[in-house]
């Protein structure tokens, strides 16, 4: 038998990040994944470190986040890649680009510095986008990073700061005793007064086995990358609606993604969808022309879980004392990930967090989205 | 590299374009044949400043010999024949 | 009953002739303009060498195989110049694209893979440099385009193929440089033996080798190869020999492999499990004798199925073919069955022999120098790959995300072998510990840019 402080299930970046921030606090802390850490969402998602288009609910949590993401190398120790090299979401029409300029407003409320980019600015600025682009939102301190390193660089500093991280550990059972928490995994007994589900989608199993279910679906963006290409953009894309976004990474390649894959019904397999697949290629060809001569060379997918107000659960538990749920993060949880470890690090150890966290409690769904 | 032309070299010659300069050809002959005993050197150039390449497998399945040929996009030099008058960039 | 069968060499050929003989119209899908596959491949039109010239001792079977793929294209749906590059099994659909250019979905009941092999490589220092190919790539260099990878070739590698190409070369006019072989004689002899099964290719093995000494052709065993020279192309060779003496052999061109490895990815894609073969040291998928994969519906045959060479093929073929017909409950040759069944186990004894005397020299490989390029597509460094293996990296695809290696453009073709052998030393473990790359759509790379 382990007995910890907390036991965290799930080594994404939430799960990682939470190790770290507890470990360095001096609390003894497990965390046990069923794979590798950043197997799923973190590890194969587009790389996006952004904050622009986010709900202004989500924005404080965001900016947390990103105050972590500018020392995320010391942080580490390691080098993922983080760059700030600014997040430019397109406008394709007049109505897109009123709805930049709404949530710019709302966005500078919440202390951001969105710069709106005109017609001819953009186009000066930018002589690759095609005449459908009419306009930009641009967030400077928005970026990208590698996701393959994110949670394997976090899960190394927890461990260089104490922290137990147990790979190929499946969780088998989890129970709560009313005073503490029995998990077992690989066979292996695990106790602790706090647990930290940490688990992407498959934390509305765990969270429904402490008797509270929410209305979670799988999602699988569908990504794809070219051969490298020379280097001409800098700044990561979106596009209002959301159906296309593309970053450009130093060395060439064109990531892009946009619409969903496909799994099958264990999600022992997760699959792109070539539609998905033309549908983004067609969409970038029509942003950025000179694309058409590009070749793919690889496209993926992975697994997050999604919410029906688009929000992840993120707080305590309506059922269980010392149950801290992270989970179902929408597609926007890489950016997130740091500071969310940081938010569960502070609920255990001061039983409070400066984030506003009222969009992500669990009780929020009604009894008949949760039936569905 | 310089391929060598051995034997079977009994076809009808052409002429197609690389980088805007006029180059030999015969008829039968893959964008690949034709660039290397054409004394070229290399179809492309690596991203990543390690020199020219000149394929590697010749059967389509090392993906290290793409060229663009005008009006058709990018295409693996081993598995395209060439064709008179055709315009090939080297990337 | 929709039968879809992927490639038209040896194996697809045989699958397609007995698909067509129980009255089924398959959908016919090869990459090349006129099928044909690797060992029998034909030259473009305009070339006008005959078969035996072509295909030396291979020309009867060659004409056959030939004769056969004519004659049964006008009764199947044909469709050449046409790549598979996805897979959805749960829907049974492939993704094709004809001509580099035109998508097209290609629903099934039944697949056959066969899908061939293509060289395994070890990546030396200079191994990028124009002039250096594949063996099998110098090899299809003169048949189907009647070139030279160089006039004076430094042949590198082991097995079969390496002689056969020498000896091709050394026909057609060019003066090979040496050939070196990284199998000593000892190994070769041991289980020679073994290759008893197959007398006749043995003795053409053996014959091979008798006429390259009777050409002058320099021949080298147990040799090491140390680095590619050149700048914008090969000049020369660095080697050292069996008594640890080096040598430097000036050339024009490098030709290398070692063996062949499945080209699987479909059958990766398809979802079928993959094993490690320890005598032919590739993974390969799961199927059982007669071609069955595990996954419904998908049968496989030929090389890309594991190693087995072209007698195997043939025979691979027409059982999977004969597998389908069975499970399909239609009408299947039941003496012809019993016949491949025993023939294929014959076989199989041989190739485990060949594959032994002519072993992946895995050793060279886990010891490459730091400096080497071991994935040439993104330019990844033997050093990068092992720092990937300290950061935490206990198998090939986590190494493959910490460095980069196989995420180029032929997604690990080339560097997985020896890239795995290199992680599995630097973790001191052993080879199949670290696994294998898993595939990734596209199969080879596919245009954005759509046409309909």
């Amino acid at each position: 038998m382990v007995q910890a402080d907390v036991l965290i299930v799930g080594g994404g970046g939430a799960g990682c990040s939470a190790a770290l921030h507890l470990a360095q606090r001096g609390v003894r802390v497990v965390l046990l994944e069923r794979g590798l850490v950043g197997g799923q969402a973190t590890g194969v998602n587009y790389g996006g470190v952004r904050q622009q288009g986010r709900d202004p609910a989500g924005l404080p949590l965001a900016r947390k986040s990103r105050e972590i993401w500018s020392r995320i190398t010391e942080l580490t120790g390691a080098d993922v890649e983080f760059d700030p090299c600014g997040h430019l979401k397109l406008a394709r029409s007049e109505a897109d680009e009123a709805e930049l300029l709404r949530w710019n407003a709302l966005a500078e409320e919440y202390g951001l510095r969105p710069r709106m980019i005109g017609r001819n600015a953009i186009r000066e600025r930018h002589p690759y986008f095609s005449d459908v682009v009419v306009a930009g939102s641009l967030m400077e301190e928005d970026g990208s990073a590698n996701p393959r390193l994110l949670a394997p660089a976090l899960a190394r500093a927890a461990r260089a700061a104490g922290a137990e991280i147990r790979e190929h550990h499946a969780v088998t059972s989890l129970a709560h005793d009313g005073r503490q928490f029995e998990v077992v995994a690989k066979e292996t007994r695990f106790t602790a007064p706090w647990l930290l589900n940490c688990a992407g989608f498959w934390g509305g199993e765990i969270a429904a086995r402490f008797g509270e279910p929410v209305p979670i679906e799988k999602l699988h963006p569908n990504m794809l990358v070219t051969e490298p290409l020379p280097y001409f953009l800098r700044e990561s894309l979106g596009v209002v609606g959301g159906d296309l976004y593309l970053r450009q990474i130093p060395r060439g390649n064109v990531i892009f993604g946009g619409g969903r894959g496909e799994s099958d019904a264990g999600i022992t397999r997760t699959r792109p969808r070539p539609d998905a697949a033309f549908g983004a290629m067609r969409r970038a060809i029509a942003v950025i022309p000179r694309l058409a001569d590009a070749m793919v060379i690889r496209s993926w997918t992975g697994t997050d879980g999604e919410l029906p107000d688009h929000f992840p659960v993120l707080g305590p538990s309506a059922t269980t004392p010392g149950l801290l749920h992270a989970f179902g993060f929408c597609g926007e949880g890489f950016q997130t990930g740091p500071g969310v470890g940081a938010v569960l690090s502070d609920l255990v150890m001061d039983g409070a967090t400066d984030v506003p966290l009222g969009a992500f409690d669990i009780g929020r769904f009604t009894a008949a989205q949760i039936a569905v | 590299m310089t391929a060598t032309r051995l034997v079977d070299q009994d076809r009808p010659a052409l002429i197609f374009r690389v980088d805007g300069v006029e180059v030999p050809a015969k008829q039968g002959d893959t964008l690949l044949t034709a660039m290397l005993t054409a004394g070229l050197g290399h179809v492309r150039t690596s991203e990543f400043g390690d020199g020219g390449r000149a394929g590697f497998c010749w059967m389509g399945a090392c993906q290290d010999c793409w060229v663009v040929v005008a009006g058709q996009g990018v295409r693996r030099a081993c598995t395209t024949l060439v064709e008179p008058g055709i315009e090939v960039i080297r990337r | 009953m929709k039968a879809v069968v992927v490639g038209a060499g040896p194996a697809g050929i045989r699958a397609v002739e007995q698909l067509v003989r129980a009255g089924v119209t398959p959908i016919w899908i090869d990459e090349a303009p006129d099928g044909g596959g690797r060992i029998t491949q034909r030259p473009p039109a305009g070339f006008s060498r005959g078969a035996s010239a072509l295909y030396g001792a291979d020309s009867g079977r060659a004409r056959r195989l030939h004769a056969t793929l004519d004659a049964l294209k006008p009764r199947t749906d044909w469709r050449p110049d046409t790549l598979v590059w996805n897979i959805r099994p749960e829907d049974r659909v492939l993704h094709t694209l004809t001509n580099g250019a035109a998508q097209d979905e290609v629903q099934y009941d039944a697949l056959i893979l066969c899908t061939g092999a293509m060289d395994r490589v070890l990546p030396l220092p200079g191994w990028t440099l124009p002039g250096v190919t594949s063996l099998g790539g110098a090899q299809v260099a003169l048949k189907s385009q009647g070139v030279g990878v160089g006039a004076n070739p430094v042949l590198i590698g082991t097995g079969p193929l390496l002689w056969l190409t020498a000896l091709q070369y050394a026909k057609a006019g060019a003066k090979p440089a040496a050939v070196l072989d990284t199998t000593d004689l000892l190994t070769k002899a041991r289980f020679g033996a073994g290759m008893l099964w197959n007398l006749p290719t043995l003795l053409r093995g053996m014959g091979l080798y008798a006429q390259l000494k009777l050409r002058g052709v320099k021949l080298y065993e147990d040799i090491t190869p140390l680095a590619i020279e050149g700048v914008n192309g090969v000049t020369a060779v660095h080697w050292r020999d069996a008594a640890w003496k080096e040598h430097v052999t000036p050339c024009d061109a490098v030709a290398m492999g070692w063996g062949l490895k499945p080209e699987a990815q479909l059958a990766d894609l398809a979802g079928v499990p993959f094993d490690y073969d320890g005598t032919q040291q590739n993974w390969v998928p799961r199927k059982d004798a007669a071609g069955r994969s595990p996954v419904a519906g998908v049968y496989l045959a030929g090389d890309g199925a594991g190693i087995g060479g072209v007698d195997v093929a043939e025979l691979g073929g027409a059982r999977a073919a004969l597998a389908l017909l069975a499970d399909a409950h239609l009408p299947s040759d039941m003496a012809l069955t019993h016949h491949l069944d025993g023939r294929l186990r014959t076989e199989r004894r041989f190739r485990a022999a060949l594959e032994q005397a002519f072993p992946y020299p895995a050793r060279l490989a886990a010891r490459m120098d730091d400096s080497t390029s071991v994935c040439r597509c993104e330019v990844i460094t033997a050093g990068e790959l092992r720092r990937a293996a300290a950061a935490d990296a206990p198998e090939m695809n986590r190494a493959k995300a910490f460095s980069r290696v196989g995420m180029g453009r032929c997604q690990g073709r080339l560097c997985g072998t020896p890239a795995a052998a290199v992680l599995a030393r630097e973790l001191q473990v052993e080879v199949p510990e670290v696994g294998r790359l898993r595939g990734q759509p596209p199969v080879k790379p596919v245009p954005l840019q759509q046409v309909d």
